[in-house]
């Protein structure tokens, strides 16, 4: 599979058709699954009649958009008319949403073909896919291992190329982490940047929606699609939308790059990552960019901050799913609230009720100052920090996750999982950009360097991972091949 | 005779405890929208069918705040002399119900839009208020069999899911049940007079929870209080914490303690309930809502809304009684709902006769209406022009007032031309002396009698005279002129 200015470039050259490329993406998606399992829904029949119809459209002349006739998978959290949307929850699973989310309705308009909806932890909560409430996904680098998560069937598909671009959300490093376990390019984008109307909600305050792409440039690509003010969501930022492709760069002349202090030593007990970082920052050194230290005082409560605000708002958000309106009904004859219970009992997978239990714990009065209250001001706090070091460099970069992708079941203790996203989760609680890009292997197992920049400087950041990209090439090397395609 | 045991012990309550009631009060607001979403905000719409994503709480969906109910809101403060905040923000109210579509309400919990303020009772009395906030209102349940006990099965609307709720606590100034009834009419006239919301408590567009406890005369410390709510009316509002003092005081002096606890209101049995005590009272963990950004309003913005109050009905009466020279009660009857204020000030500007239409509207307009099978002078197609040129037609004597008030019922139930009705109907006054002169003295030789007696010095025979002439003429001659020529024919 092509990336997806790959394939934009060649169906204007009329070289291929979108229905081609279509029927070339859901047979390898069908060739890679029973091994991947990538996907929750498969839409083959929406996917050929809609690339058809594109077909047809740019036959008359018409402009269909900068993804036209580019297959997409869809996180199964973003709402999709019509079509099944379970947020990877047993509780979702017969539900059928009337509309579409505003990111799904974006990158319709922008062409793109939409094959499936993939596989995730329950509700975007875990680190590996292994909480989604219908099955694990696998790495497409080895079979034995996780994918990561939440995103874990976007990263999946995305690295075995059943698809160029996926779109997948982060809320403490769901974007980031798979994307470094599946070798491929992960954004998360500045909070507000993107529309959150019809993701289906996590942690509120955190939620953000971003490309999951093979390389760097279908990421500007997809980004400057899906970003912008949306009417139907009050956090959406009114910021003007930049040509992003504009920003990639060859090279780091002239760029400051900060390395973080705290985490450096963090990483310094594992010979293997911490010699594949500094490998890393030479890179980027190579390549004209000057190194400044700078350091993230707060980044140390990162954990512990995310864990009482994200449960908080999940509590609450994932209150609805009572069986009262839709989704799936557990009632045998009690009154309503044992219908409640019944429904949210079986419904619900165990990391979901742990964090439920977390939030409405740190919410109940008397404990409300000491915890959530506490973790706002340490979340200011982390901004501060964030806003002191831009002051001393352009960008961040770090690591991503502290290891490469582990075995599925290696992770049983809940803690060990929430610690895969030590290196993420402050961005998220800044409310800051931040992506991971390719960066080499240990093992044979991909690593990726993440790269941060101050709030809505995703050119900024762009620009510097398509260079450190362009040079360093691991981008471009190809899962082991998955299925028979 | 024999007091009843409620009776009794009010009146014990009475000398021995001071009540203490503050009053919660839920508005709905007129807007044309709901809360968060776009679905039409109207009442007695066909279940479910004005609702969306959003406010059916549907994944995924988002709420975005009307700013036409955040204007509502700050105009209703304004017009209550509250302190309208700049900066406030919306936040979670936490707990499972099954009218409530997302299990929480979008609320304001610690940053209110309003604080301050108060509502000034008929005696001049001030009740204080604490705060008037802003959220959403819940759907409705709809038990088979009427209550939730006992029924097979529950039916919900969630046409009223997402109607904007404006609540407006007040401090716990309120000493009676009828201060509290005075406090719910001057609070009701004040949000129709600025066009906020129907306020109408049979529809649910006004709700009252009243909280109640009662001190020992004298007594600075409060007593512990019961929340009553369930009240359908003013008057039940009135009821239901007149029974809860004397229940209360009941309790004390029977040695026993007041639990603190939610109380309902059964208006058939008329008394108080417990419905659950403070231990099973709900913690709503409320938390700011993350789907929404503080709510700014600028000062010119608040400034604006400020200058576009209408005049106010304690004001408008003052200038009422001023103005137009009315009795403070007929000022009052005429100032408490705008649309009559208005209607009153056009038909007194049409017959130039302020006087005159305020006894029309209070006398012969209200008693058409009933008739009519009106509750509210707005429903009648009659206009104050109208209305205005029949008291015209009284005045110049072109029609008796007996005519006046025939051609009056017509006019409130149908509305029309009152001269084009006089025409129609020949309700025209007869004022052709020559006509009356000979109605006059067909009178005097049928009632010989009366004749005598008048001028036997029996004044009321003149009267019974009088009365002949009219019967003849079918009310339609001018009494005046009457009157003078039974006077000129019996000397």
């Amino acid at each position: 599979m092509l990336t997806g200015h790959e394939i934009r470039d060649r169906i204007a050259r009329r070289e291929t058709s979108a229905l081609e490329i279509t029927k070339r993406s859901i047979d390898a998606v069908a060739a890679s699954e029973p091994e991947l399992r990538a996907y929750l829904t498969l839409t083959p029949e929406y996917a050929l009649a809609r690339a058809a119809e594109i077909d047809a459209r740019l036959a008359r002349g018409e402009d269909c958009g900068p993804l036209a006739g580019v297959p997409v998978a869809i996180k199964d959290l973003f709402c999709t008319q019509g079509v099944r949307t379970t947020s990877g929850s047993k509780i979702l699973a017969n539900f059928v949403p009337p509309y579409s989310a505003t990111v799904v309705a974006k990158l319709e308009s922008a062409g793109a073909v939409m094959i499936g909806k993939t596989n995730m932890d329950e509700f975007a909560m875990g680190s590996s896919c292994e909480n989604s409430g219908f099955h694990p996904t696998r790495n497409p680098w080895d079979l034995s291992r996780v994918p990561g998560g939440s995103s874990g069937g976007s990263a999946s598909t995305v690295g075995a190329r059943g698809v160029p671009i996926a779109v997948g959300t982060d809320t403490g490093g769901s974007i980031r982490e798979p994307a470094s376990f599946c070798n491929i390019v992960g954004v998360k984008p500045t909070y507000g940047r993107v529309s959150r109307y019809g993701m289906i909600a996590f942690a509120s305050s955190l939620d953000q929606a971003g490309p999951m792409t093979a390389d760097v440039r279908d990421a500007a690509i997809v980004l400057e699609a899906i970003a912008g003010l949306d009417p139907m969501d009050s956090t959406s930022a009114d910021v003007p939308v930049p040509h992003y492709e504009d920003a990639l760069r060859d090279d780091l002349r002239g760029v400051k790059v900060g390395i973080v202090r705290e985490f450096e030593s963090s990483i310094s007990g594992d010979a293997a990552m911490s010699s594949l970082y500094k490998e890393a920052y030479a890179a980027l050194v190579r390549l004209g960019a000057e190194l400044v230290e700078v350091s993230l005082p707060h980044a140390k409560y990162g954990l512990a901050t995310y864990y009482l605000i994200a449960p908080a708002e999940c509590s609450s958000n994932l209150a609805r799913y009572d069986g009262a309106r839709y989704g799936v009904r557990v009632s045998d004859g009690g009154d309503v609230y044992q219908m409640f219970e019944r429904t949210r009992a079986a419904g619900f997978g165990p990391e979901v009720k742990r964090r439920i239990i977390l939030g409405t714990y740190a919410l109940c009065s008397g404990y409300y100052d000491a915890y959530y209250v506490r973790a706002q001001k340490v979340r200011t706090l982390m901004k501060q920090d964030f806003d002191t070091a831009f002051s001393a460099c352009d960008v961040i970069a770090c690591p991503a996750v502290s290891c490469p992708p582990f075995e599925l079941g290696a992770k049983s203790d809940p803690v060990a999982m929430y610690l895969m996203d030590y290196f993420t989760i402050p961005m998220s609680l800044a409310g800051i950009a931040a992506m991971s890009v390719p960066a080499g292997y240990v093992d044979g197992l991909p690593v990726g360097l993440q790269i941060a920049a101050p709030a809505f400087e995703e050119g900024r950041m762009l620009g510097v991972a398509h260079a450190y990209e362009q040079s360093t090439r691991f981008a471009w090397a190809r899962a082991p091949k998955v299925g028979a395609a | 005779m024999k007091t009843s045991p409620d009776v009794a012990t009010t009146e014990t309550a009475k000398h021995d405890y001071e009540p203490v009631i503050g009053l919660e009060v839920h508005v709905e607001l007129k807007t044309k929208s709901k809360m968060f979403c776009s679905c039409r905000n109207e009442f007695g719409a066909e279940p479910n069918t004005a609702v969306c994503p959003t406010c059916l709480g549907m994944p995924g969906s988002l709420p975005v705040i009307n700013r036409v109910a955040v204007e509502y809101l700050c105009k209703a403060g304004f017009a209550l002399g509250c302190d309208v905040a700049p900066y406030s923000k919306f936040d979670r109210k936490n707990y499972f119900y099954p009218d409530m579509p997302k299990n929480y309400q979008i609320s304001q919990y610690d940053m209110p839009l309003t604080t301050g303020g108060g509502v000034t009772l008929s005696s001049g009395k001030r009740i204080r208020l604490n705060r008037i906030h802003l959220e959403e209102d819940t759907g409705k349940n709809l038990h088979a069999g009427g209550a939730m006990a006992g029924s097979d099965y529950t039916l919900i609307d969630y046409n009223r899911a997402g109607v904007p709720l404006m609540e407006i606590v007040s401090e716990p100034d309120i000493s009676s049940s009828d201060e509290a009834e005075d406090y719910l009419a001057e609070l009701k006239a004040v949000l129709s007079y600025i066009g906020v919301s129907d306020v109408k408590m049979h529809e649910g567009s006004l709700r009252c929870d009243a909280n109640v406890s009662i001190r020992p005369r004298g007594a600075n410390e409060l007593g512990t209080k019961t929340e009553v709510k369930n009240m359908n009316s003013f008057r039940s509002v009135g009821r239901a914490i007149k029974h809860e003092i004397a229940r209360q005081a009941e309790r004390l002096a029977a040695g026993d303690r007041i639990v603190q606890e939610t109380r309902g209101w059964d208006e058939v049995k008329g008394t108080t309930y417990s419905m659950r005590s403070k231990e099973e009272a709900h913690d709503y963990r409320y938390f700011p809502e993350p789907d929404l950004v503080p709510l700014a309003l600028d000062a010119d913005v608040l400034a604006r809304w400020r200058s576009e109050l209408p005049e106010l009905p304690d004001a408008r009466r003052k200038r009422f009684a001023q103005q137009y020279g009315l009795s403070e009660y007929d000022a009052q009857v005429l100032t408490a709902e705008r649309s009559d204020a208005d209607f009153y000030e056009a038909t007194a500007a049409a017959c130039d006769d302020p006087k005159q239409a305020a006894n029309w509207l209070m006398g012969d307009v209200r008693r058409a209406l009933q008739s009519a099978g009106f509750t509210a002078l707005a429903q009648s197609p009659m206009t104050a022009a109208q209305l205005g040129e029949l008291i015209r037609l009284v005045k110049s004597g072109a029609i008796t007032g007996k005519a006046g008030k025939e051609v009056c019922d017509i006019l409130v139930a149908k509305g029309g031309d009152p001269n084009a009705i006089v025409a129609e109907r020949g309700l025209g006054a007869v004022t052709d002396s020559t006509e009356i002169a000979a109605m006059v003295d067909q009178a005097i030789t049928a009632n010989q009698k009366s004749v005598d007696a008048y001028k036997g010095g029996k004044a009321n025979a003149f009267d019974f005279i009088v009365g002949q002439v009219m019967k003849v003429s079918r009310g339609k001659a001018n009494v005046e002129i009457v009157r003078a020529l039974i006077k000129e024919r019996l000397g």
